[in-house]
C-alpha cells in the first residue's frame, strides 16, 4: 500500500481506485475458497445427489424424466445454492475481514458485488459445467441441454445475488441457516419458474428468446439492486455484533 | 403543510401515539363491527342468487375482504419500512412487527376461503391457478418477516434488517405475480378460471363494500390495539409506562 508521509500529516494511504479494489475482493474471495477444495466440492456433491434422488424416488421411466428433468436440475441448484449462502459471509465475519471491508473507502456495495460475482465463480458456474451430465442422465435431448445449460448460466447469478441479500441479513444469528432459505425460497420463484418455463418451451419446439430476454432481465435486476440491499445488511449485522 | 409535519413529528413518541390510540380504538371497533356485520348479513342473507353458481359464491363476502385486505397489509408494512429506514422511526417498526401476523392470518383466510369456495365450483379443493399460487407466496413472504423479526434481538438492527427485507419482498410482488401468470398460461390453457367479476348488481357489491370497508376499520383497531401493547413492551422502563402500569 503506498502512502505519503509528510512531517505535518498523519500518514494517509492513498486510495485505490474502485475497480482494483473490486478485484483485489474477488482475487482474493476466488484464493480463500480455491484452498478450501472441499467446501468447494460439497455443494456440487449435493447438487449431483439431489438430481440421483428423483429417478429413485419417483420414477425411472424415461418419458417422465424427459418431462420433469429441467425442473428437477433447477430445483437442485436452487437448493445446492441455497446450501452454499450460508458460507458467502460467515468467515469473514468471524475473523473481521467483513469490518475491515466495511472501512473501506470504496463504495460497499461495489465491494459486496465482487464477493457475489466470486461466490457465484466457486458455487453456481460449477453446477452449470456439470449440468450436461446430469442432462444426459435425465434423457433430455442435445438441443434442450443447452438451452438447460444457457438458463442455469443466466439464472444461478440470480440465485447468488438475491441470496446475498439472505445471506447479511442473517449474518451473526444463531438460527441462521434455517432462516436464510425461509426468507430467500419465496425471492426465487421467479428465476425458478422462468429457468424451467425455457426448457419446457424448447422440448415443445417453441421459440425461447423471450424467456431468456426475461431471465437476462433478471440477472440486470438481481446484479444492480441486490448489492445495495446486501450491504445496507452488512451494515446493519455488524452493529449488531 | 405545517400541520402536517408537526402531526409526523409528534409520531415519533409512543407516548402521545399511545393515548391517541386509545381514543380512537372504541370508534374503529364500533364502526367497523357495524359496518362488517351490516354488509354480512346483508349478503349472506338477503343479497340475490348468483345464476350461476346459487347459494356457493356468497363466501365472496368473505373471501374478497380478506384477500383485498392481505395484500394491502403488505404495502402498507412497505410503506413504514420506508419510514423505517429513512427517519428511524420506532412507531413504524412497531406497526410492522405488529401487523405481519395479521396480514399472515388474512392471507391463510383468504386462502382458505378459496378453497372451500373452489369445492363446489371447481370440483377442487386447490389449483396451482396462477391467483392462489401468488396468495400463496404471498404467505410466504409475511412468514419469512415474522421469524426475521423473531430472530434478531437487538431493537434498533431488527427494526432496520425487517425493513429491508419487507422493501426486498415488496419489489418482488410485482414480479412473482407476472411470473406466475404468466407460467399458467404458458404451461396450458387455464382449466379453471376464476368467474370474471360479472357486472354485479347493487345488491350485492354495496354489501360487499361494506364488509371490505368494515374490515379495514377492524384491521385498524386492531394494529393499533396489537401497537400499544407492543409500546408497554418497549417503553416498559421509562417513568410513564411505571407510573401507567402501577398508578
Amino acid at each position: 500500500m503506498n502512502s505519503e508521509c509528510r512531517p505535518v500529516q498523519a500518514c494517509v494511504p492513498t486510495a485505490v481506485g474502485v475497480v482494483p479494489a473490486m478485484w483485489a475482493v474477488l482475487r482474493r474471495d476466488l484464493r480463500v475458497s480455491l484452498r478450501q477444495r472441499q467446501d468447494l466440492l460439497n455443494p456440487l456433491l449435493f447438487f449431483v445427489m439431489v438430481v440421483s434422488l428423483f429417478p429413485l424416488g419417483v420414477s425411472p421411466e424415461v418419458s417422465f424424466l424427459q418431462q420433469a428433468g429441467a425442473g428437477i436440475l433447477w430445483v437442485a441448484a436452487l437448493l445446492s445454492t441455497l446450501l452454499s449462502l450460508d458460507h458467502m459471509f460467515r468467515h469473514d465475519f468471524d475473523d473481521g475481514t467483513l469490518e475491515q471491508l466495511v472501512l473501506q473507502p470504496q463504495p460497499l456495495y461495489l465491494l459486496v458485488l465482487a464477493k457475489t460475482v466470486a461466490h457465484w465463480l466457486v458455487t453456481g458456474l460449477p453446477l452449470v459445467l456439470v449440468a450436461p451430465m446430469l442432462g444426459v442422465m435425465v434423457h433430455l435431448d442435445g438441443n434442450s441441454i443447452a438451452i438447460l445449460c444457457l438458463t442455469l448460466l443466466i439464472g444461478t447469478p440470480v440465485l447468488s445475488f438475491i441470496g446475498s441479500i439472505g445471506a447479511a441479513l442473517t449474518l451473526g444469528l444463531r438460527s441462521g441457516g434455517v432462516l436464510l432459505s425461509l426468507l430467500i425460497i419465496p425471492l426465487y420463484i421467479p428465476v425458478l419458474i422462468f429457468g424451467t418455463g425455457t426448457v419446457n418451451a424448447a422440448v415443445g419446439g417453441a421459440p425461447v428468446g423471450a424467456y431468456l430476454a426475461l431471465l437476462g432481465a433478471f440477472l440486470v435486476l438481481a446484479m444492480t439492486l441486490a448489492p445495495f440491499a446486501s450491504a445496507a445488511a452488512l451494515r446493519i449485522s455488524l452493529s449488531n455484533s | 403543510m405545517r400541520l402536517m409535519w408537526q402531526f409526523f413529528h409528534k409520531l415519533g413518541s409512543p407516548k402521545w401515539f399511545y393515548g391517541i390510540a386509545g381514543r380512537w380504538l372504541p370508534w374503529l371497533l364500533i364502526s367497523g363491527l357495524i359496518l362488517s356485520l351490516a354488509g354480512i348479513v346483508w349478503g349472506l342473507g338477503f343479497a340475490p342468487k348468483d345464476y350461476l353458481q346459487g347459494n356457493s359464491y356468497r363466501i365472496i363476502f368473505i373471501h374478497v375482504p380478506t384477500a383485498f385486505l392481505a395484500q394491502s397489509i403488505y404495502i402498507m408494512m412497505a410503506t413504514a419500512a420506508v419510514v423505517t429506514l429513512v427517519w428511524r422511526m420506532k412507531l413504524a417498526d412497531m406497526f410492522v412487527r405488529s401487523v405481519a401476523p395479521v396480514g399472515a392470518v388474512l392471507t391463510f383466510l383468504a386462502l382458505f376461503t378459496g378453497a372451500v369456495w373452489g369445492k363446489p365450483t371447481w370440483g377442487t379443493w386447490w389449483i396451482w391457478d396462477a391467483r392462489l399460487t401468488s396468495m400463496l407466496i404471498l404467505l410466504f413472504l409475511y412468514f419469512g418477516v415474522m421469524a426475521l423479526a423473531a430472530a434478531i434481538a437487538d431493537e434498533k438492527s431488527s427494526a432496520r434488517a425487517v425493513a429491508i427485507l419487507v422493501l426486498v419482498g415488496v419489489i418482488n410482488i410485482p414480479i412473482i405475480k407476472y411470473s406466475v401468470e404468466w407460467w399458467n398460461t404458458l404451461h396450458q390453457p387455464a382449466t379453471f378460471k376464476l368467474t370474471e367479476k360479472p357486472s354485479m348488481p347493487a345488491e350485492m357489491w354495496v354489501p360487499l363494500l361494506m364488509v371490505v370497508l368494515g374490515l379495514y376499520l377492524l384491521f385498524g383497531w386492531l394494529a393499533f390495539v396489537r401497537m400499544q401493547t407492543e409500546i408497554l413492551y418497549r417503553e416498559r422502563r421509562t417513568q410513564w409506562v411505571k407510573a401507567f402500569v402501577r398508578p
